[in-house]
């Protein structure tokens, strides 16, 4: 079980909250305190979009534990429209086609299970494709 | 500074040894190396292990082998850095010794994979990386380097076999080595018709995770007896680099940075330029990394490193040659012994005595350990002293 673990990362696994440097307005996720950009201190909040394109993917087949139920699953490194890359795993593609330069947008599933009936479900971002979604 | 040497190397076979157990892997090693030293005695142990903890439910490495090899009231701990520790180990021995507080010290890396087999065994390799952020998505280092040869291949245009040049090297000079875990060439045809692992990374393209464990004794050249059995092996350079942990924190994905700093920083510590480079083993857990350490090293412009290796460039009689005795794509990935096994195979043949894949007239190998895409790389720049 590791609960406080999981509960302290909530605002960003389901709201996908990063900080913004506000000495040099570089916005990042995961949040770190210091801005990888200019190095300054960086702890103010900021609450990504949740929108981006898909920078590279891939499928996984042989799962590690906790996760295998679902294999075979998809996994990605997403850029994020404000910048940051993220790696997530994309779902709801109901087989579609993925491609390099796809859009996608954030949204809560599932990720893994203790596999314990009683144990720990963790929830937190996937992406799925955001094709009639118009961006602005 | 008076130089610090191998003044003794040992290994056991890579592979599934189902029958030994880490601290009687570890200790084969080291008692090979400690008769190849002449009986030097150690007054340090760094162990160099990865993931007992969680595959053997075994830590504290250092107290336990030092026990087990007889050499209770040394100074023994356990050094590591996921695939690097191997390097960082030899590079806290290095330091060690070079700063004249240990006159002569062992390092032996030891990886117990079969414990565990499966899907615990990807679990135990995911702590590796980021555990909040890439592990909880379910991510494995495979895939980490799956996503960085689509990504690669997607800006370069490589073809579909565009990296089969790494696994066909490796398996040949693979063939020669006693030590290493798969004997046989393979074809080009092999390559293409493998079975794929998480697209566009095939079966050929990975290192096989196995158990081995090898050791080196380091001591100061002038500590020597007169009589020394061995041409002695320099540590001419040695440095290291850390990076982002996770992939997705990187400027550029495609760029092992550490690679190229710890490089750079060894090679100019040993005073030498990239051409006096002989050979190179490199970290190559996945034939992506290959293509992009010999980029970041030099040896390769950027998107070429695949080509340098499709063109023969990395054989032993190559420009560069590289994973001269199989790399951990045939000699087999035993985790934080890896980057020992790449000490004791480039002192093999800085010694002459590396058989038929002997390069001729090497002076000075270039080892690069490489724990995850780059996060850390450990490089030492070793010379022969004939």
């Amino acid at each position: 079980m590791e609960i406080p673990r999981h509960w302290r990362l909530k605002q960003q696994r389901y709201s996908l909250v990063g900080e913004v440097c506000p000495h040099c307005d570089n916005k990042i996720f995961p949040p770190r305190d210091v801005c990888p950009n200019c190095g300054g201190e960086a702890k103010e909040l900021y609450t990504f979009s949740g929108k981006g394109e898909v920078y590279s993917f891939t499928t996984i087949y042989e799962a590690p534990s906790g996760f295998d139920a679902n294999a075979p699953y998809t996994v990605a490194l997403v850029k994020l429209e404000e910048g940051p890359m993220v790696t997530a795993q994309l779902t709801d593609l109901d087989n579609a086609p993925v491609e390099i330069g796809m859009p996608v947008e954030m949204v809560t599933r599932r990720m893994r299970n203790d596999g314990d009936e009683r144990g720990l479900i963790v929830y937190g971002y996937k992406f799925r494709p955001a094709w009639n979604i118009p961006t602005k | 500074m008076t130089d610090v040497v191998i003044a003794g190397i040992g290994q056991t076979p890579v592979g599934e040894h189902w029958e030994i157990s880490l601290r009687d892997l570890a200790l084969d090693a080291i008692q090979a190396a400690h008769k190849d030293s002449g009986g030097l005695k150690p007054q340090a142990l760094f162990v160099s292990n990865m993931l007992a903890p969680n595959l053997s439910n075994q830590a504290h490495l250092g107290a336990l082998i030092a026990d087990y090899a007889g050499l209770t009231g040394i100074e023994a701990i356990t050094v590591e850095a996921a695939g690097a520790s191997g390097g960082a180990a030899l590079r806290q021995a290095y330091l060690a010794i070079a700063s004249g507080m240990v006159d002569v010290a062992l390092i032996v890396g030891v990886e117990k994979f079969t414990d565990k087999v499966g899907p615990s065994v990807d679990a135990a390799l995911s702590t590796t990386s980021d555990s909040d952020f890439e592990a909880v998505q379910g991510m494995t280092p495979t895939a980490q380097a799956s996503l960085l040869m689509k990504r690669y291949m997607h800006e370069y245009q490589v073809p579909a076999d565009g990296f089969a040049g790494f696994a066909l090297t490796a398996h040949a000079n693979g063939a020669n080595n006693p030590h290493a875990m798969f004997r046989k060439a393979i074809k080009p045809e092999t390559y293409a018709k493998a079975e794929m692992v998480s697209e566009p990374l095939n079966m050929f393209d990975i290192a096989p995770n196995a158990d081995g464990a090898a050791a080196v004794v380091l001591t100061r050249r002038d500590l020597l007896p007169k009589d020394f059995s061995h041409p002695p092996v320099k540590i001419a350079g040695s440095a290291s680099a850390a990076d982002t942990l996770a992939l997705h924190d990187r400027k550029d994905i495609l760029y092992f940075d550490a690679a190229q700093l710890s490089a750079g920083k060894a090679m100019k510590q040993a005073g030498i330029i990239l051409d006096q480079v002989n050979f190179f083993e490199y970290h190559d857990m996945f034939s992506i990394y290959a293509a992009l350490q010999l980029e970041a090293v030099g040896f390769a412009i950027k998107g070429k490193g695949w080509k340098l290796a499709a063109d023969g460039g990395i054989g032993l009689k190559g420009r560069i040659p590289s994973a001269t005795m199989g790399g951990l794509k045939a000699r087999g990935f035993a985790g934080g012994a890896s980057g020992v096994y790449q000490a004791v195979e480039a002192a093999t043949q800085l010694r002459g005595q590396a058989g038929a894949n002997q390069i001729a007239g090497a002076k000075y190998g270039l080892i690069q350990s490489m724990g995850g895409p780059a996060s850390t790389v450990v490089s030492h720049v070793l010379q022969g002293l004939n």
